[in-house]
């Protein structure tokens, strides 16, 4: 059995506004393993990006974790990163598990150049050392194929879209992190600096043999680096499986759906489908399956209570009471 | 070909004057440079670029929000900026344009009635506010945004992104067009709201026998909603291969063309594991302030030819019936 590196528990994480509780992680249970790539798979506001802050908790000031845990196994010891305070967390992220946030721009502070990024990051972790930063800065910078005394002295806007990405992926690294959180990691780079980044993390896990949480509403990322995939919806996971059986075999109504409103370009034709409708509020949630009134296989059962994840092969998990229905069609 | 044409563009040139620096001085950007096209009636060509490619600035001079700094722009064999108001009324009426980003062309504080209503009042085509209604309440069944009464009297913010891109596209229909330029339509949508909106243009392609011109970044769409049409492959401001969109996925001859189609990552473990990225010489895009002598191409190119690509611009050479390349390998075949 492989190790499990991290393992989240129930966890429910809410956001306060003037309207009321927006539920946007709602009962997630996910474990990740040693050296695999998960990947975090749903649209704008199906909660994938606050599970992935939640984690290191950096969630925006009207964020809370509402219930659950966040466990972390390290050092043959387990922590529940849900209790720590900052101190703790301060000794804990970058050092156990590092982000890197979507938006390669507005990750960096603008007016500095990128060594001082990488050496305030350092500092605020209590390595003072500025030779042996300088050393592994640029170690590092060249590992990701940036000419590092040039990108060193450069200021963010000096640095095109695919070369900040690869900044940001190297100083997630300066403090040799267990686990790398990718939030939509190729979003928004032109297809030929995508191609780059993708064989870039690929040759990082196999360098350093880490887990890797890929955050994305983009398939064909899951489809290029994931070992398993999470699919959410409205907050939950609907669908957890390997990536043949999300991609091939996929057994909730909404994977199915989603897998098949993507073109390919190389592949040849496949039949097209698109959902109807849109996602939920997650303020005034329905009781029953979340994605029910979108859902063409609806029976009246799924509005009365919400479905839990069951096993319906070897590690792949469903939440979806008409599963045995589904069929891929592909 | 040419009398068919909805659309032309003949050796059409765009600069911007930028400034670098504070005490920099003025800078000569080229975003298109001697650009022909013909675009035939009835036609969906779909100009596919990455960021920064200027296919945005082949969009925007093509409906006239911006003037070329040279060459000239046809709509029905008339060039548009020596038109006469009368002309250039009813061009304006005839092509439209659809923005990226439904969040940022709707106006927020304009109801649906207003933003639909607003341009058939300015072209005299309703006269009261029960004409107008009537024809918004028409317009919202087009797109799909049904019952329409549910809608007409609603803000932008009470809406989806795609019941804003819908009010968006209904808003392009008001006048009639006889030209779209839709310009990355979907790619602010989510996944499983592009293909109903690209279902509705296909629709009302068909319905009101509109010429296309879909400007996407993403092949896969360009495949999907133009494959009876072309593609137009841009880098640098420049078309760097045309033709029919089947032909231009299955056998893509520009080098950059074919890198894209190598590099891109696909929705299929299989498939997407499996690509032989094409080894460029340099992952850098050159800037625009900056472009290389020659092919525009050529600095990144595994197959250049020294002395040659580094110096001339290639031609449009024709290898295969219909199908243009801008490429010295395909010169004399």
């Amino acid at each position: 059995m492989v190790k499990e590196i991290l393992n989240i528990e129930n966890l429910f994480v809410e956001y306060s506004n003037i309207r009321g509780k927006v539920k946007a992680v709602r009962g997630v249970n996910l474990k990740l393993y040693k050296g695999e790539n998960l990947a975090l798979i749903g649209e704008s506001g199906s909660g994938k990006t606050t599970l992935g802050t939640a984690i290191i908790r950096l969630l925006p000031s009207s964020g809370y974790i509402k219930e659950g845990r966040i466990v972390y196994k390290g050092n043959g010891n387990e922590y529940d990163i849900s209790k720590f305070n900052e101190k703790d967390l301060r000794q804990f992220r970058w050092k156990e598990i590092a982000m890197v946030f979507q938006s390669a721009l507005n990750s960096f502070n603008p007016v500095l150049k990128v060594w001082d990024q990488i050496y305030d990051t350092a500092k605020a972790h209590g390595i003072n050392n500025r030779s042996f930063v300088r050393e592994r800065a640029i170690s590092l910078l060249r590992y990701v194929q940036l000419d590092p005394e040039r990108v060193i002295n450069s200021y963010p806007h000096e640095l095109s879209g695919g070369m900040r990405q690869r900044v940001l992926i190297a100083m997630s690294l300066l403090l040799e992190p267990k686990i790398l959180i990718l939030d939509e990691p190729t979003t928004a780079l032109d297809i030929l600096t995508q191609r780059n980044i993708i064989e870039l993390l690929r040759i990082i896990k196999a360098d350093m043999g880490l887990s890797m949480i890929f955050i994305s509403h983009d398939l064909s990322l899951a489809a290029e680096l994931a070992d398993r995939v999470a699919v959410m919806y409205a907050g939950a996971i609907v669908e957890l499986g390997s990536v043949e059986d999300i991609f091939y075999r996929p057994k909730h109504p909404y994977t199915l759906g989603l897998i098949k409103a993507v073109p390919t370009v190389t592949a040849g034709f496949r039949e097209l489908y698109s959902i109807p409708g849109s996602p939920p509020d997650l303020i005034n949630l329905s009781p029953g399956c979340k994605f029910s009134p979108r859902c063409e296989y609806k029976i009246s059962a799924c509005e009365k209570d919400e479905p839990t994840l069951v096993e319906v092969g070897p590690d792949h998990f469903v939440a979806c009471i008409r599963h045995k229905e589904i069929n891929n069609g592909r | 070909m040419e009398d068919r044409a909805i659309i032309q563009l003949d050796h059409v040139s765009k600069s911007f004057t930028v400034r670098s620096g504070i005490f920099g001085g003025r800078k000569h950007m080229q975003v298109i440079g001697d650009l022909s096209l013909s675009i035939g009636k009835g036609e969906v060509l779909c100009l596919v670029g990455e960021s920064g490619c200027g296919k945005t600035t082949t969009g925007k001079l093509i409906v006239g929000l911006i003037r070329p700094t040279s060459g000239r722009i046809l709509f029905e064999g008339k060039d548009i900026w020596s038109m006469h108001n009368e002309e250039f009324k009813n061009y304006r009426k005839a092509v439209q344009i659809i923005h990226q980003d439904p969040y940022s062309s709707l106006n927020p504080v304009h109801r649906v009635y207003n933003i639909l209503s607003a341009p058939l009042f300015r072209h005299g085509i309703v006269k009261n506010r029960s004409e107008a209604e009537e024809k918004v309440l028409e317009l919202l069944d087009r797109v799909d945004l049904t019952p329409p009464r549910d809608f007409i009297y609603k803000y932008p913010h009470q809406l989806s992104g795609g019941q804003r891109q819908r009010v968006a596209i209904a808003r392009s229909l008001t006048l009639n067009p006889k030209f779209i330029v839709a310009d990355e339509a979907v790619s602010m949508l989510d996944v499983s709201i592009r293909l109903s909106i690209i279902e509705l243009l296909r629709r009302l392609k068909e319905e009101m026998n509109v010429t296309f011109l879909f400007i996407t970044h993403d092949l896969a769409m360009a495949k999907y909603f133009g494959w009876e049409g072309r593609i137009a492959v841009m880098y640098l401001g420049r078309i760097v291969e045309i033709g029919p969109t089947p032909r231009v996925i299955e056998n893509p001859l520009h080098p950059y063309t074919k890198a894209l189609l190598m590099a891109i990552p696909e929705a299929d473990p299989q498939v997407t594991r499996n690509k032989k990225p094409m080894q460029l010489r340099s992952l850098d895009i050159p800037s625009l302030l900056n472009l290389p002598p020659g092919c525009s191409f050529n600095p990144r190119c595994p197959f250049w030819i020294e002395g040659t690509c580094d110096r001339e611009v290639p031609d449009m050479y024709e290898p295969e019936k219909n199908h243009y390349v801008s490429c010295f390998l395909f010169k004399g075949k």
